[in-house]
């Protein structure tokens, strides 16, 4: 029996339709790469778009010889099967032809690719590094660091409350940098392989621990451009997003020029003494904020991943011990010692010896942690 | 002499029989695909919509891990290797494989490699989260202690793997029947061959590879370990060094089950058989020296970079090679479309539309921009769905009434493939677009902007899930209650295979045929 072709068939094509109609009603439906804000993403975006039409081209061609005969030669319409096999000539021209086309596609590939790698003459260097799961920039010749976490709430995550715009695509520090200068990026990692991507800057580098990777930008125009990392980096992967800032030079300076003054700020602050409460209520948010995600928020952790807190040796055991591990981190434990402030550290640790039952009844302080990097 | 085969369980167990090997490896490699299709739906089901749902990152990292795993060791080679168990004998006119008894240990060992990973899903700290490229210091230090199970079973599997094409090519270098030359095998053989000679290269390989992270993480060795003078990036061109030579070992031997099926179905023979031979032969040679091509962004220097983009575009040339040929046997003949034809014409169709995005992702500057993102997971789908599954498919109704002496149900088999062929463009086909439009992959949450096709991908997918299911219902009903199939079963169907009784006898070619 024949089963009737033209049912699936007419299904696949009211599919197509309803699809595309839908495609342009929804103006959100973003289909194809961005085109992105630099001269290199444009360059990219060409890129992609011509050896897209090429396989179209070669794709009408094969597929459409495919159909004809499809159509014209089935045994139903009569079609009497020839019996040729073979043909040198015909294998040598869809040999040659494919390599032509190749070599015309190498052509400005090659070209494109030699100025991505070009990362000479860069006016400002940003030194950045993944961290589970949070990025850290610095810009070296100004003594500026910090780092960058996503911060869409966990209501918007869990349903609790309306997405936003920029939902996981949204951090509380954005990297600035300032628009028409040269600026190149060396890109590493704290402790597992990350991945930096803005597809606006068509800038995508992989973050590798022991790896100081090169990579180069120059925005045209003053925007905000949003990225992911795009390298599987543990349980929080889909949750480091990426925010950079193109500005006049002017607010760059500025922003540096704050930063910097922040920068002192916490190196004064680390010289203060505060009380026990203080210190408790501040390191219960860094807690909440930092090591739950591990450690969880009742500090009972993980079975066999994450220790727990509650009861843990090494919160009951010396200090030192305790502030080595949080500083210095071991293992997937991250090193804390850069990404908070000595006032953070000390509150967080002075917050772990004395909660989820643990009563060590010790108060670290901020002078306690400088003294104790300074001695390592 | 003629003898059938032992009762009862000893039977399966003790058998060295091709015909029962293959028949337990295409029975697991069902099971193995439904298990990992399962995980592939709860992977969609929490993609669903923007916003964590049903399951946790932490474990949404163990079902990408484990679906990825799942279906290229469980269900992809296992299925190609029950193929070749079934059909190699037979169609070089050998009376069994060369080396039978290793054959059963070579089968009986994947159960409990397959176990033991699945396993890992109920251990501490659950199963293996680390993507199933598990690259080094994610999957050493930063592993959780299932890592040690994952290792053995990777070992299991690579004997398992090793053995099978040992006596693959043992089977067909020394026991072709009397007049058959290499170039009169059919190129089934001809691609598992090639395909013996991938896997025996690169299975120690990924060994090394495993053993090295067992030392790093049990052993105090820093292969992979920065702060130890190790080298993280040496662990990724290791794996792709296996890797890349997999995805073909993944390809090749269906490239020979749709040259078996388009000539029988077109009533006329395969166009240009030596250059298929010399196209796969080249193809199995440039899939060693592309590898890097999966680390374009690494940061390899531009000279590194820019020969693995040229070695890669070059693949492009013999794999068109091929699909020329396929359309070419397709011109003038007398076509019908029974269900495996259909099957096949498929596979030509999105296999190279898989070839396509691939010679997109070649092009190093743009890759730059698809690399980790959907379009990714679009393009290894299109070759490995349409690609793999669709051939084991074509070829289990192809070959199903020559071993079990019963038809299948034309009218069902055809249901069968419209549903799988829309669902699985509804799945993968709005990939494309969301890699595009920048959505990274193995990410459990994502932006709205992307949601509409995350849906789309969603449904399809389950759809898809439903078309396996009819197949499995139509596989149980021609076994039980089939039409008696004839001989030749196909019109034209041309063959060794073809010239014994359906179903095929316990033992065929005791007395090698003549061929001419
Ligand atoms: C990425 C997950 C992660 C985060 C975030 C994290 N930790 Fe840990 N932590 C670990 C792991 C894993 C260990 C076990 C390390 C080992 O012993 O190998 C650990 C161990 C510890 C220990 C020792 C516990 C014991 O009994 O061995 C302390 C104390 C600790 N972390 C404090 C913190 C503090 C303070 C923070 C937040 C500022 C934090 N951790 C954030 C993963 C994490
Ligand atoms: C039922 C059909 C299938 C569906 C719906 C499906 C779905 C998916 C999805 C959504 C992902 C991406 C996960 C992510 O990046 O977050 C994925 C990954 C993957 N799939 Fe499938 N898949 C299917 C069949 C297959 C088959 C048949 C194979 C192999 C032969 C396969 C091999 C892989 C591999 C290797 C990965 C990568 C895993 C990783 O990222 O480590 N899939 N699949
Ligand atoms: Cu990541
Ligand atoms: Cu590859």
């Amino acid at each position: 029996m024949r089963f009737p072709l033209r049912t699936p068939i007419a299904l696949c094509v009211l599919l197509f339709f309803v699809l595309s109609a839908s495609i342009s009603y929804a103006s959100e439906w973003r289909l194809n790469m961005t085109e992105g804000v630099t001269a290199v993403s444009q360059e990219v975006f060409s890129l992609h778009m011509l050896i897209f039409w090429i396989c179209c081209g070669i794709g009408v061609v094969v597929f459409g010889v495919m159909f004809v005969s499809m159509f014209l030669h089935r045994k139903s319409r009569g079609a009497v099967a020839a019996n040729f096999h073979e043909s040198t000539a015909l294998e040598f021209v869809w040999t040659i032809i494919p390599l032509l086309i190749l070599v015309g596609m190498a052509y400005p590939a090659t070209t494109t690719l030699m100025k991505i790698y070009d990362t000479e003459d860069a006016e400002v260097d940003v030194l950045i590094t993944g961290y589970q799961w949070k990025w850290k920039y610095d810009f070296p010749e100004q003594g500026v660091s910090f780092f960058s976490n996503m911060s869409t709430p966990k209501e918007q995550i869990l349903g609790g409350a309306e997405k936003g715009e920029h939902y996981l695509l949204e951090v509380d520090e954005p990297l600035l940098i300032p628009v028409d200068k040269k600026v190149r990026f060396l890109v590493t990692a704290a402790d597992v392989i990350h991945s930096w991507w803005v597809p606006d800057l068509a800038v995508k580098r992989d973050a590798i621990p022991g790896y100081i990777n090169q990579a180069w930008t120059k925005v045209q125009e003053p925007g905000v451009f949003r990225g992911q990392c795009a390298e599987l980096c543990g349980k929080d992967h889909g949750f480091m997003p990426i925010e950079v800032h193109a500005v006049s030079q002017d607010e760059f300076d500025q922003w540096i020029a704050a930063k910097q003054a922040r920068a002192q700020e916490i190196a004064e602050a680390a010289k203060q003494t505060l009380s026990f409460d203080e210190l408790y209520t501040q390191g219960e948010a860094i807690y909440a904020n930092q090591c739950a995600t591990c450690h969880q928020p009742n500090g009972e952790g993980v079975a066999g991943v994450f220790p727990a807190i509650a009861g843990s040796p090494i919160a009951l055991g010396a200090l030192d011990e305790h502030l080595s591990r949080v500083v210095k981190g071991l293992g997937a434990m991250p090193a804390f010692g850069e990404q908070l402030t000595p006032v953070e550290l000390a509150a967080v640790v002075t917050f772990q010896r004395n909660a989820f039952g643990n009563n060590m009844g010790d108060i670290v302080q901020p002078i306690d942690i400088v003294n104790y990097k300074q001695g390592q | 002499m003629a003898h059938g085969p032992a009762k009862g369980l000893s039977r399966w167990l003790f058998t060295t029989n091709h015909k029962d090997i293959g028949t337990m490896y295409l029975w697991f490699s069902f099971l193995m695909f439904f298990l990992g299709g399962l995980f592939a739906l709860v992977i969609r089901a929490e993609l669903f919509q923007p916003g964590l749902q049903i399951v946790e990152p932490a474990f949404f990292n163990q079902m990408t891990t484990l679906h990825g795993l799942i279906m290229v060791f469980g269900a992809v080679m296992p299925a190609f290797v029950g193929l070749a168990n079934w059909m190699l004998p037979m169609m070089i006119g050998a009376p069994d494989m060369a080396l039978p008894r290793m054959n059963n240990w070579s089968f009986w060992i994947l159960p409990f490699a397959f176990a033991a990973l699945v396993s890992t899903l109920f251990m501490e700290g659950g199963a293996p989260d680390f993507g199933w490229t598990f690259y080094a210091p994610l999957s050493t230090t930063y592993a959780p202690p299932s890592v040690t199970l994952f290792i053995f079973s990777v070992h299991i599997m690579g004997a398992s793997s090793i053995m099978g094409a040992i006596n693959i090519i043992a089977t067909i270098l020394n026991m072709r029947a009397p007049g058959m030359t290499l170039m009169k095998m059919p190129l089934f053989v001809w691609t598992w061959l090639i395909t013996a000679y991938l896997l025996i290269a690169v299975m120690p390989v990924l060994a090394g590879v495993v053993t090295m992270m067992l030392m790093d993480i049990h052993f105090g060795t820093s292969f992979f370990d920065a702060a130890g003078g190790g080298d993280p990036v040496l662990f990724q061109h290791i794996f792709w060094f296996f890797g890349h030579p997999e995805v073909y070992i993944m390809i090749l031997p269906a490239f020979g089950i749709v040259s078996a099926i388009i000539p029988t179905f077109a009533r006329k023979p395969l166009f240009g058989y030596s250059s298929m031979v010399y196209a796969t032969a080249s193809i199995a040679f440039l899939s060693f020296i592309v590898w890097a091509h999966h680390m374009f962004t690494v940061g390899m220097p531009l000279a590194g970079e820019l020969i693995f983009m040229y070695a890669t575009m070059l693949i492009a040339v013999p794999t068109g090679v091929k699909v020329f040929n396929w359309v070419t046997t397709m011109w003038r003949g007398a076509m019908t479309f029974e269900t495996p034809m259909l099957f096949s014409i498929a596979f030509v169709i999105l296999f190279t539309i898989g070839g396509f995005s691939g010679l997109m992702l070649a092009i190093a500057p743009a890759d730059f921009q698809y690399h980790d993102t959907y379009f990714v997971v679009a393009h290894f789908h299109y070759v490995l769905v349409p690609g793999a599954i669709f051939s084991i498919t074509a070829a289990v109704y192809y070959w199903l009434p020559k071993w079990c002496g019963r038809m299948y149900d034309e009218a069902m088999g055809r249901v069968h493939f419209w549903i799988a062929f829309i669902g699985l463009n509804v799945t993968f086909f709005p990939m494309h677009f969301s890699g595009l439009a920048g959505m990274p992959r193995r990410i459990p949450d994502y932006n709205p902007l992307w949601a509409d096709w995350n849906m789309i991908s969603s449904v399809g997918a389950f759809l898809f899930g439903a078309a396996q299911v009819l197949f499995l219902y139509i596989v149980i009903r021609t076994i039980i209650g089939g039409k008696k199939a004839s001989d030749e079963v196909w019109e034209a169907s041309h063959g060794l295979e073809w010239t014994v009784a359906s179903p095929a006898p316990y033992h065929t070619f005791s007395t090698p045929p003549e061929v001419k």
